[in-house]
């Protein structure tokens, strides 16, 4: 311990004499004293100044640390929010996938004349045009296309020529990216379900994780990491499209990479390398936008390209790399046996191409009788061959039956009986637990099976080889680790498993692994781990939530496989945001998703309101609220903490609901619709125009009333929505504005999209919701 | 009677704050998240306060705190006002203290030098935050305008 300073002594204690053992104490005691009237007396000297200094210091660190602790509290809340919309808005998708399954396979029956996008969309086996790959040659290239011209064999100056092509905003030729897949199309049918890569002649691999077509993100990673190359070997770890705006470019570059080293880059598919999510993430709406003539072609390839990427990587026969997780279920070998392109999907269901066998049809028991009217078995199969190619049909069980009945008959016998046709029985809205999520499609063990005019039972097959095939790749792409033991469902998703730490080390265990390293969560810092230390997630968008809600992230392994993260945050403003307003930020924009939620449930909610407010007061207390909010989005959030940005309080501290809306209102004016099909519009509005875009083949903006009419017949009974005929028909009347039989979708959409009112520049809402009776 | 509907109340704050952080749902919480919960009940521990309070209510070095404990613990904070909040004038008063020459503004340099060495020093981490929030473009942290920017209003 120093001396102290003989000042400080000499003016209250005895001269210091070094022993340490001055009486700091009493000075430390007198200085507490005096501390408190030398703040507010501001007296000068040494010794006031050294105390009151430390004081300060100590004060101001309280405080400044409470204040960080608070902003991490919101931002943790804010983090809650997207996630939990994120992964609700999934499962709503996998709900609806059956549906847009129904509907792509049904919509060729509405129209039936030859191929066309939807079934070149979901039987992608027999296509003459398409396999002749020399079709790209055909394609005409302007002189004044000013991007990359590539030519294969790839170089390295064709995809340095990509690289800064996509930096300046530009978009490469049709001709060429056609190519482009065609190749990586080849090159990854002769590619295994699992690859398997060594370190001995390497020095490190990298492993990047979701991307989500942020570009950025991707040339950052090259910036820092250093450009793909023989020495720079890389895992992308899937997920490389939907909900980022520069998709395409994102794949191009990565598959371009792929073709130059196809040794030292490696991709491994994610749950997001399917068609089916494509069409509701925007990954469809891109390449469609962005290629107007070809993009049917491209979007044709991606689907082939996305089934054939290897589904797992392993380094050294000591770690695995796949995207989501693993289940209970999981087996190396039986994965690496299977033929991974015959999954296309997560949510095309496999069905039996087997006899008339169809376990969908489980599910149509009740209106059996009815439907063996406008049918007839096998035999009717090979007369629907006018419509498009034989195999396409032979593939189709169950359904296509009635389908070739549809063609000419009434559309109202179809859709009766096809509301039941989807694997999960339409009555239930909620999105949790549902028993036709991925991983349990299957509920019924006895087939009602048509034989001549009548049916027969016969028991259920055990699972099927390529329903095991399909578990077991969804599994794969879909699960998340939990911290409890065990696998159960991923009911959160809806899709995949939760697994806990005894399954990974089993798993681990049983193939002489050593550690897992897994994508798919959003993680704050980019990674993390888990199963102590055993799971590895590594997120490569930053910012995906919001500009600042997260860092980015790549593990480097070198031989030693010990893996070393590196973390980065792409800004879109130059300035550096303070932590506070990143908070701010993140926190305005996942209230605001969240107050849209709101909003579309807003029927339901006053319902559930009302119940709790049987004298229509107005109000309820506060856990009433909380409690009718979490039953009826079903969304885990700290909901009183939200209360204050979401509602006001009345005077006696009762909550006033009706202030959950009152922000909120309609695109444009609404038209006469009725109450609880307005509520599934402002849900559903997403998935609707994607279904109206793939029935508006002629992308003219227009369809058909008629086949408006049975779309939403279709879709209302799927949801389990009470719609009679009449409402729909007055609803397609009204909403036919020029009287000519066809309907705008588009602007009859703009309705339905949900308006923060406080920053809509357009005033001429007129007709507020509170109009209509709940 | 508003005792008791009073300390429920209280109960309900905390089991609040807690379950945001019980990520399994089973009434536990990572230890490491023990300061930001007491914070955010509008508390102001220093960090002595902190590592006292986490030594009563660890479970056994497991890195967990569960809620049976944490309840009663938090209770007595809060009904004893133990970690009282400052309030803005003591916090100017308190970087006024730190500004020797009186001009109204601190430098970087000082502010770092007196953050990171003393009291409960800074990492270097906070400290590089801490300026990135304060200093304005003159690279001078203005702190009368600052305190009253960053006092966080209580939760209702």
């Amino acid at each position: 311990m120093k001396k102290c300073s003989k000042v400080i002594h000499s003016r209250i204690v005895s001269p210091c004499n070094g022993s340490g053992k001055c009486r700091v104490s009493r000075v430390k005691f007198m200085a507490r004293v005096v501390f408190k009237h030398a703040f507010h007396l501001n007296l000068k000297g040494n010794l006031w100044d050294c105390v009151a200094a430390m004081k300060a210091a100590v004060l101001i660190q309280r405080w400044y640390r409470r204040y960080i602790a608070r902003l991490e509290m919101r931002r943790r809340y804010t983090w809650n929010i997207f996630q939990s919309i994120e992964y609700a808005g999934e499962q709503d998708q996998l709900q609806l996938s059956s549906f847009f399954s129904f509907m792509l396979d049904n919509f060729t029956q509405l129209n039936g004349n030859g191929p066309d996008l939807i079934s070149q969309l979901l039987d992608p086996l027999v296509d003459p045009w398409l396999d002749r790959e020399t079709c790209y040659n055909q394609i005409h290239v302007p002189e004044s296309y000013t991007g990359p011209r590539l030519s294969f064999p790839l170089s390295v100056s064709d995809t340095s020529a990509l690289l800064s092509a996509f930096k300046e905003q530009q978009t490469l030729h049709a001709r060429y990216a056609l190519q482009l897949l065609y190749e990586t199309k080849k090159l990854l049918k002769q590619m295994p379900n699992i690859i398997h890569l060594s370190t001995s002649y390497i020095k490190d691999i990298t492993i990047c994780g979701d991307l989500h077509g942020r570009l950025d993100d991707l040339l950052l990673i090259f910036y820092k990491n250093g450009l793909p190359s023989a020495d720079t070997p890389y895992v992308f770890n899937g997920d490389f499209v939907d909900r980022g705006k520069k998709s395409m470019e994102v794949v191009i570059l990565l598959f371009a990479y792929l073709l130059l080293y196809p040794d030292s880059m490696h991709l491994n598919r994610g749950n997001h390398e399917d068609h089916i999510m494509n069409l509701r993430y925007g990954f469809t709406k891109e390449v469609m936008q962005k290629y107007k003539t070809h993009g049917h072609e491209m979007l044709k390839l991606f689907q082939d390209i996305f089934s054939l990427l290897p589904v797992a990587t392993v380094i050294d026969g000591k770690i695995l790399i796949v995207h989501g997780g693993i289940s209970d279920q999981t087996d190396l070998d039986f994965l690496s046996s299977i033929e991974r392109h015959k999954v296309k999907s997560a949510l095309r269901f496999p069905r039996h191409s087997v006899g008339q066998l169809d376990i969908g049809q489980s599910c149509r028991q009740a209106k059996r009788t009815r439907s063996t009217d406008a049918s007839r078995p096998s035999s009717s199969r090979s007369q629907s061959k006018n419509q498009g190619t034989p195999s396409l049909r032979n593939r189709r069980c169950g359904l296509s039956r009635k389908d070739s009945a549809a063609s000419n008959s009434s559309s109202s016998s179809s859709s009766s009986s096809s509301s039941l046709c989807s694997p999960r029985t339409p009555s239930c809205l909620s999105p949790r637990p549902c028993p036709s999520s991925p991983g349990m499609p299957y509920t019924i063990n006895v087939l009602q099976v048509p034989f001549l005019d009548s049916l027969s039972s016969v028991p259920a097959p055990s699972p099927a080889q390529h329903e095991r095939e399909w578990k077991q790749i969804v599994d794969i792409l879909w699960s998340d680790p939990k911290t409890q033991e065990g696998c159960s469902p991923n009911t959160f998703r809806g899709g995949g498993c939760y697994f806990g730490p005894d399954v990974t080390q089993r798993l681990l265990l049983r193939h002489g692994l050593q550690l897992l390293i897994r994508s798919h969560e959003c993680k704050q810092e980019g990674y993390e781990l888990c199963h102590g230390g055993q799971v590895i997630t590594i997120f490569s968008a930053s910012n995906y939530y919001e500009e600042g809600s997260n860092r980015g992230a790549y593990v480097k392994l070198g031989r030693e496989l010990v893996p070393r993260f590196y973390q980065y945050q792409v800004s879109r403003s130059t300035r550096k945001l303070t932590l506070t307003q990143r908070v701010r930020a993140a926190e305005g924009s996942a209230l605001r998703a969240l107050k849209e939620k709101l909003f579309a449930h807003r029927c339901e909610l006053m319902a559930g309101f009302l119940q709790c407010d049987q004298n229509n007061t107005g109000s309820v207390s506060v856990s009433e609220w909380a409690q009718v909010l979490e039953s009826v989005l079903r969304l885990d959030l700290p909901w009183r903490t939200l209360r204050p940005h979401l509602t006001r309080l009345a005077p006696d501290g009762s909550v006033d609901y009706p202030s959950c809306f009152e922000d909120m209102g309609p695109g444009n004016p609404l038209p006469q619709v009725a109450p609880n099909l307005a509520e599934t519009l402002f849900r559903y509005r997403t998935d609707i125009e994607i279904i109206f875009n793939i029935i508006d083949k002629d992308h003219s903006g227009l369809i058909s009333a008629e086949e408006f009419r049975h779309t939403w017949r279709l879709f209302s009974a799927h949801l389990g929505v009470d719609i009679n005929d009449r409402a729909i028909d007055d609803l397609a009347r009204s909403i036919d504005f020029n009287k000519d039989g066809s309907i705008d979708f588009t602007e009859f959409l703009e309705a339905f999209r949900v308006v923060h009112k406080l920053d809509s520049k357009d005033q001429h809402l007129s007709g507020k919701m509170d109009g209509e009776k709940c | 009677m508003a005792g008791r509907k009073q300390s429920a109340d209280v109960h309900q704050k905390i089991r609040a704050a807690f379950d945001a952080f019980d990520y399994e749902a089973n009434s536990t919480v990572d230890v490491r998240e023990i300061g930001t919960i007491i914070y955010s009940l509008g508390c102001f521990p220093s960090q002595k306060d902190l590592h006292d309070f986490i030594a009563k209510v660890e479970e056994d070095h497991t890195g967990y705190i569960h809620l049976d404990k944490f309840l009663p613990a938090m209770t007595k904070v809060l009904q004893e006002h133990k970690f009282p909040p400052i309030s803005e004038d003591l916090l100017l008063q308190a970087f006024e203290a730190l500004d020797k020459e009186k001009k109204d503004y601190l430098d970087p340099e000082e502010l770092t030098k007196y953050m990171t060495q003393e009291g409960e020093p800074f990492t270097q981490e906070e400290m590089e935050e801490m300026l990135t929030a304060l200093a304005d473009h003159r690279n001078q942290i203005h702190y009368k305008d600052v305190v009253s920017q960053m006092t966080i209003k209580p939760d209702k």
